[in-house]
Formats: C-alpha cells, sequence, structure tokens
C-alpha cells in the first residue's frame, strides 16, 4: 500500500508547529508527525487520511533532564533513548524496562515518548507505565502550555483530551525512589508485537520497610485506553505485612473482576481478564521482591 | 501536490531528486534509485526488509519520508560493499553459514545485525538470545533462523577477535553493555 497525498511542512519550534496546527483547524486535517512508528503505518495502510502532516522533529534538541525528584523526558526523546540513556535507566527503571518491550530497533531508533503518549493505544506499553508512575504531560496549544496528568490525558481508542492544536512537548515522571520497587509484565503471542495484556506496577514501603504503604498498578490491553487500577482495590494492601501473598492475590483478583475486556481476532475478553488477574499478581510480588530488596 | 527538489546522500553518493511530500524514502530509493538491495514488504515497520542505516542507525524506509532524510547519510547494504563489489565480511559468513535463502529480507537482516555488533565494539559480543532479540524484527518467511544467527554470531565472533571483521566506526557513547530479551 502506498501513503495518500499529503502536504508537508517541517515546524523549526513547538510555536510554529502549534501555529500551523490552529491555522488548518476546521479547514484541513492536519497531523502532528514526530516518530511516525504509528502514523506511518497509518498512512500506508490508508487507515489515516490527513491533509497535512507537521514534521516537529527539529523542534526540540534538549536531552532527558532531573530536577527536584523529576525526571524530565522532552517528547522527541527516542525509544532507544530511554532504553539505553543512564539517567533514565537509574530514575525510571519502569520505563527502562517496559521499552524492551516496544517494537524493534528500527522502531526504537524513531519512536519518540510524546508521539507514543499522544498516538494513545490501548496496549501501549509507554502509557501503561506513565500512568503506574503518575506521569504528567506538558502541552503546549495557542492558549499557552498547561500541564496535566497522564490519568486525564487518555479519552478512548486513539484519542487524546488534547485540543487539536495542542502538542505534548514533555514528559515528567516522579525519580524512582528508596524503598519502592516495580515491576512490568507483558503477554505477547509473539517478541514486539502489541500485548494482549501488560501490566504495570509500583510497590513502596514505609520507613519500617516491612509494611507496604502503598501500591499502584496500570494496565494495557483490557479496555479502549490503557487504565489504572482502583486505588481502593489495592488499599488492602497498605500497612499488610510485604510478604503476604494471599492479599496480593485477592488484590489482583478484585482487579480483574472489574474489568471487562473486549473480544478481538488476539484474545477473548474472558483470556484477557484471567491474563490481568495472573499479570497483576505476578507484576505486585516482583515490585513488593524489589522493594524489600529481594529480587534486583 | 508539487514536487520538490532534494538531495539524497545514498552510499556516499549525492543524488538530486525531486519528491513528493508524501513518498516514503523506501519509495524513492527503490524506485527512483533503482536499489533494488532496499525492498517493500509489509509497509508497517515489522518485517524489515526496508531497512536502511540513517546517520549510521538501521531505520525502517517504509516508515521515514524522503524529505526528512535530506542531506543525512543513508547507508544500504550494497554501501556495505567495497571496490569491485567485494563482500562485507559479514556477507560472506552469511554465504559460509548459508544464511541466505531467496534473498529477500537479506539486507535488512544483514544492516540490523551489524548495528548490533558494532554496538558492541570493544565490549565483547551479543549473546546468542541478544541477537534473537535485535533481529526480531527482522522476517525470514523461508524460515531460516538458525543460520543467520549463526552468521551473525560468526561474524560477532570474528569482531571481538579482530581478525577479518571491519573496525567499527561511530559507535555511539554511552550505550549499555547489552539489552537482555524480554
Amino acid at each position: 500500500m502506498v501513503a495518500p497525498a499529503f502536504d508537508y511542512v517541517a515546524a523549526g519550534s513547538y510555536d510554529e508547529a502549534v501555529r500551523l496546527l490552529a491555522a488548518a483547524e476546521g479547514d484541513r486535517e492536519a497531523k502532528v508527525l514526530a516518530g511516525g512508528q504509528s502514523l506511518m503505518p497509518m498512512l500506508n495502510l490508508r487507515l489515516a487520511r490527513p491533509d497535512l502532516l507537521i514534521d516537529i522533529n527539529q523542534a526540540d534538541q534538549r536531552p532527558p533532564s532531573v530536577a527536584d525528584g523529576v525526571l524530565r523526558l522532552p517528547a522527541l526523546t527516542r525509544h532507544r533513548v530511554l532504553l539505553e540513556h543512564d539517567l533514565v535507566r537509574r530514575r525510571s527503571p519502569l520505563l527502562a524496562c517496559a521499552i524492551r518491550y516496544v517494537g524493534n530497533v528500527r522502531v526504537r531508533n524513531r519512536g519518540t515518548i510524546g508521539g507514543s503518549l499522544a498516538h494513545a493505544d490501548p496496549t501501549s506499553e509507554i502509557g501503561c507505565c506513565a500512568l503506574a508512575l503518575s506521569a504528567s504531560v506538558v502541552a503546549r496549544g495557542p492558549a499557552g502550555e498547561r500541564t496535566l496528568p497522564v490519568s486525564e490525558l487518555f479519552d478512548t481508542y486513539w484519542t487524546t483530551t488534547l485540543d487539536p492544536a495542542e502538542i505534548i512537548t514533555d514528559v515528567l515522571i516522579p525519580a524512582a525512589r528508596p524503598r519502592q520497587g516495580w515491576s512490568f509484565q507483558e503477554m505477547v503471542r509473539r517478541t514486539s508485537d502489541f500485548a494482549i495484556v501488560a501490566v504495570a506496577a509500583l510497590v513502596e514501603l514505609d520507613e519500617a520497610a516491612n509494611t507496604i504503604a502503598a501500591a499502584r498498578v496500570a494496565l494495557a490491553g483490557v479496555a479502549d485506553r490503557v487504565t489504572l487500577a482502583d486505588p481502593d482495590l489495592l488499599a488492602g494492601l497498605a500497612g499488610g505485612q510485604a510478604n503476604r501473598n494471599g492479599d496480593v492475590d485477592a488484590a489482583a483478583a478484585a482487579i480483574a473482576g472489574r474489568l471487562e475486556p473486549a473480544t478481538d481476532v488476539h484474545a477473548s475478553g474472558e483470556y484477557r481478564r484471567r491474563l490481568a488477574r495472573v499479570l497483576v499478581a505476578r507484576a505486585l510480588r516482583e515490585a513488593r521482591a524489589r522493594a524489600t530488596g529481594e529480587a534486583a | 501536490m508539487t514536487r520538490t527538489p532534494i538531495v539524497l546522500s545514498v552510499n556516499g553518493t549525492d543524488h538530486e531528486v525531486w519528491v513528493l511530500p508524501s513518498d516514503t524514502l523506501l519509495d524513492v530509493l527503490h524506485d527512483d534509485l533503482g536499489l533494488a538491495d532496499v525492498r517493500y514488504g509489509c509497509g508497517e515497520g515489522v518485517c524489515g526488509t526496508c531497512t536502511v542505516l540513517l546517520d549510521g542507525e538501521p531505520v525502517n524506509g517504509c516508515l521515514i519520508l524522503a524529505v526528512q532524510a535530506a542531506g543525512r547519510p543513508i547507508t544500504t547494504l550494497r554501501g556495505l560493499m567495497g571496490p569491485g563489489e567485494a563482500m562485507h565480511p559479514l556477507q560472506e559468513c552469511f554465504l559460509r553459514r548459508g544464511a541466505s535463502q531467496c534473498g529477500f529480507c537479506t539486507p535488512g537482516m544483514v544492516l540490523t545485525s551489524l548495528d548490533l555488533v558494532r554496538r558492541y565494539a570493544g565490549r565483547g559480543r551479543p549473546s546468542r538470545e541478544e541477537i534473537r532479540y535485535a533481529l526480531v524484527g527482522n522476517l525470514c518467511r523461508c524460515t531460516g533462523y538458525t543460520k543467520i544467527l549463526d552468521a551473525v554470531q560468526e561474524y560477532a565472533d570474528l569482531a571481538v577477535s579482530g581478525t577479518g571483521a571491519e573496525r567499527a566506526p561511530g559507535v555511539p557513547p554511552g550505550v549499555p553493555p547489552g539489552v537482555t530479551a524480554p
């Protein structure tokens, strides 16, 4: 298949890209081109037919940075950088680990974190981790800049809550803390494929370091968007001895029981719910083991 | 839609080509410049037959626009060969190991695995598992994967012992010693 014809403009800055998006609104369908590893397949398969592509690859050259316990990832940070950058590996090991499940080496060379979040795929490993990590995005639009939590970013299949002329410029992730453990679990039919179900978990121990202070779980592949497990369903873990498996299994069953995953060609809804239960339990156990220092 | 002139720097030679904004790099390399070693497989970035090195890194030719590659160094399989079409040592490993059957996937396999071995330069060699992981996005429909892995392993051994493999240029800094498969 060959992409439909479209116009192309390379924006030299985010402000220029926002102006171009705003100018196109209501007149022509414009799409932002970042790494292009999701948008270009959609064009080649004619699933998307924009009139104009606005290329932002030249808009920003900043590297990842850390300030005040927050990892700042410019939206154009490539997946390969997330995988290999020392700052990301140390300050957000969950994200660096999950990137190994994203695409292949060529996709990771081009794909960007901002583009991935803006694409809002319901099976996205990056979106799943961003939710578990309580990440935020900085979005720039005609009215200026705003910061919104990732939990308010995803609307439904491949749709965000951003305004048409808004662009994600940064992703802000609270840096990993001591006594915090993480885990990423995914089931796929073929390595590097879209997740059937993926789970990201964070477990934090309190000062005494043997009871769980908080746990956070996000899931991909179980709804029309990546979703955060209801914190109430994890509340039973809080204060519990960090080695109680019964609590973990109960929380995983409660989280899976609340899901209504769709059936598609890849898996039945029933199977996805079962996977969610198994993977949430595995993720919580591994995250807990990392928090207590029992696992690498 | 109007065509605009761009310069593509392919295998050390500059080519002025007139392209549509929607032309992919694959379209232009294969159709306009006649490079038969860059191939349309899936159009989705999952099969690896259109792999080229852009700025020295493997990318999907089908998922990048030709205009985005203007003025940047592009290497196709042919660009690895020496004077008189002398084979690259990695190609020789493929030949010795019978790692190429119909040959359609071979350019992508060679370029992707060469990138992997280059990244290890001076820090050992990739394990078989790491080679498998690096090649997960390169499909061989003849299913001759075992011999491909053998060929890449042989080349990685040559690169470590410094006998017969190329000197690796321009390995990016800060790359960790290996990425284990999920």
